[in-house]
């Protein structure tokens, strides 16, 4: 176990490690001049070459990737070009806020999304089943302001039952808060609810058919706690493990979501930062969103190498 | 497809070769998916709009009338006008087009770039293999869209740099796909055989594996398709659409997102649904084939 746990570290790290190169000399290689870049092309070379200097861009790109790097260690993610102020300044109270809205979204779409696996589970292959797998299917798909702005149509303009913007007024309490959160959450649930739907349907089933389950009925155990006691125990963990591979998908709807509902999180500070070209603050929430998508996949790694232990010593593939 | 399924009829298995077969009742299980119908005849309304979208439109997308500006539907203009009094139906049939050449553009990139990465690092493992997975998991830790805003700042938002960057991305997810697919492949008789022959490795890979796993690339290649326009679209919302000068869905609903809370509900949902509509119509496919390759 700790040599499987030492190895899902270290390739993390690795990964983490190239996703800097790749982010650093993406971005810092191309454009060409940074000075020139910032101050347009009409400013004085001499200018340019004296902002060069202070933001340290005139060095060599290896020297500059290495303090980049070194920085990021000490918790000195650079300056924001377009603001003036720490990179971390900016990104403290995006994180918290985008972790907010996530989680009520999480706590929306699990319950949701592993009821409807089950019940589709349960109707295999009848119009219930078709509904909900397609249907689900189908709304996940949907690019994010495309469900967004339905939702605002329906609840916020003809049903004018909830706000259109996330932002509660400042000292509003925390139901009030969610009130605010809730279109935008759901947005998040349409795209996160088919695929893990889906999985757990797939669990579920795979439960179904098992011999334990089929022992359980024939014993004359009762429906109920068949279900509880064989199938849902069996097939609900590894959903959750599979839940946790899904926060990719969240923080890209985030960048989306967060625009839409003029939400100060992480994934407007990134739109933001890429339409005022804010490389500095690009490249670290690059990073910090990479960081948080390898922890949640080496924490369903091991969530599902702990429940199947089949996995963990078969070597990794 | 011409054959009529009659339980009396001797079944033709001397006449044609087993693989045949297996592709001729494929497709006749895949046509017949009620899922598979539904999703053709959306795309299939979408693309027959890109074709000819500017001969049926019935007035010009691009025409300003100001002092008919964000007009409600009307029977001169079935889905209301836009802040510049232009026809929102015309601009829904005609910006068909700019995404129906994007996407598919970008996916095939993908697909073919995602194919020879998969089958080489799949057919050959070891280093190479080691080496490119973890550049390919690197990039995949990070969304599309975000990758794409790196691009974008880097290199400005045209059409180049968006099919290039979803190409790239997007080749990494099916280089996946292909390369798993590769490696049930290489351990079957018919690739050792081909080996004792002494067969040349690209042959190998190209001749023999390649047919062998076309199955999942063309689901993948649906899949992908489905999520470049899901991408492109997102950019176009965002503002990183290539030009402004062609109607398009994704930039029609950024510009008149702000005006709903006026009231104003038809220059958004009709695109909306326009975007909604193509993609479900794609996945919809993509759905029945994978559901026909697993059988």
């Amino acid at each position: 176990m700790g040599r499987f746990l030492l190895k899902r570290l270290g390739l993390a790290a690795i990964t983490l490690f190239l996703l800097s190169v790749i982010v650093f000399f993406g971005t810092q290689v191309l454009p060409g001049n940074v000075g020139r870049r910032i101050l347009g092309p009409f400013a004085d070379q001499s200018a340019v070459d004296a902002l060069n200097e202070r933001l340290g861009t005139d060095r060599g790109l290896l020297t500059q990737y290495w303090d980049w790097l070194t920085g990021l260690f000490t918790g000195d993610f650079g300056t924001s070009l377009a603001q003036n102020v720490p990179v971390t300044e900016l990104m403290g109270n995006a994180l918290v806020n985008s972790l907010k809205l996530a989680a009520f979204a999480f706590v929306l779409v699990v319950p949701l999304a592993i009821f409807g696996g089950v019940v589709a589970a349960l109707r295999r292959d009848r119009l219930t089943d078709r509904i909900i797998t397609i249907g689900g299917l189908s709304l996940s798909v949907v690019p994010e302001f495309v469900s967004g702005i339905i939702l605002i149509l329906v609840f916020g303009l003809w049903l004018d039952l909830l706000p259109v913007s996330a932002r509660a007024p400042a000292g509003a309490s925390i139901p009030t808060q969610l009130e605010y959160l809730l279109l935008p959450a759901l947005t998040l649930v349409i795209l996160l609810f088919g695929y893990i739907a889906r999985i757990t349907r797939a669990g579920t089933i795979e439960a179904l058919d098992a011999d334990y389950t089929r022992t359980a009925v024939l014993k004359g155990l009762p429906r109920r706690t068949v279900l509880k006691r064989h199938v849902l125990r069996n097939s609900l963990l590894p959903t959750i493990a599979v839940v946790a591979t899904q926060t990719g998908y969240l923080i890209g709807g985030l960048v989306v979501v967060e625009t839409l509902f003029n939400y100060p999180g992480m994934g407007r500070l990134i739109f933001t930062a890429a339409t005022q070209k804010d490389v500095p603050v690009l490249e670290a929430a690059v990073l910090v969103v990479g960081t948080i998508f390898l922890i949640a996949m080496l924490f369903a790694d091991l969530l599902y190498s702990l429940l199947n232990p089949r996995i963990r010593y078969s070597g990794t593939e | 497809m011409t054959t009529i399924e009659d339980p009396a009829a001797p079944i033709q298995i001397p006449v044609r070769d087993e693989a045949t077969i297996a592709r001729g009742e494929r497709i006749r299980l895949l046509v017949r998916s009620p899922g598979f119908i539904f999703g053709a005849i959306l795309v299939g309304f979408w693309v027959f709009c890109a074709l000819f979208g500017a001969l049926i439109a019935p007035q010009d997308p691009q025409a300003d009338d100001i002092l008919n500006k964000l007009g409600a539907p009307s029977g001169d203009h079935f889905f209301g006008t836009d802040r510049l009094g232009r026809d929102v139906f015309s601009r829904v049939l005609v910006g068909a087009r700019e995404i129906l050449i994007t996407a598919p553009l970008a996916t095939l990139l993908a697909t073919v770039v995602g194919t020879a990465i998969g089958l080489v690092t799949g057919y050959y493992r070891g280093l190479v293999d080691d080496i490119t997975m973890r550049i390919v998991d690197a990039m995949l830790s990070v969304p599309v869209i975000i990758i794409a805003f790196l691009a974008i700042v880097a290199r400005g938002a045209s059409r180049l740099t968006i099919i290039l960057v979803i190409g790239f991305v997007f080749s990494m997810i099916i280089a996946k796909t292909v390369r798993a697919a590769v490696l049930s492949e290489r351990e079957l008789d018919y690739v050792q055989a081909a080996r004792l022959r002494n067969e040349r490795s690209p042959y190998i890979m190209f001749a023999e594996i390649l047919p062998n796993v076309m199955g999942p690339i063309v689901v993948e290649f649906t899949v992908r398709l489905g999520y470049a326009i899901f991408t492109i679209a997102t950019l176009a919302f965002l503002g990183f659409g290539a030009d402004p000068s062609i109607p398009d869905w994704g930039r029609d609903i950024e510009q008149h997102y702000t005006f709903i809370s006026a009231g104003v509900w038809w220059t958004v949902l009709f695109p909306s649904l326009a975007i909604a509509t193509l993609i479900i119509g794609i996945n919809l496919i993509a759905d029945a084939l994978a559901q026909t390759f697993e059988r």
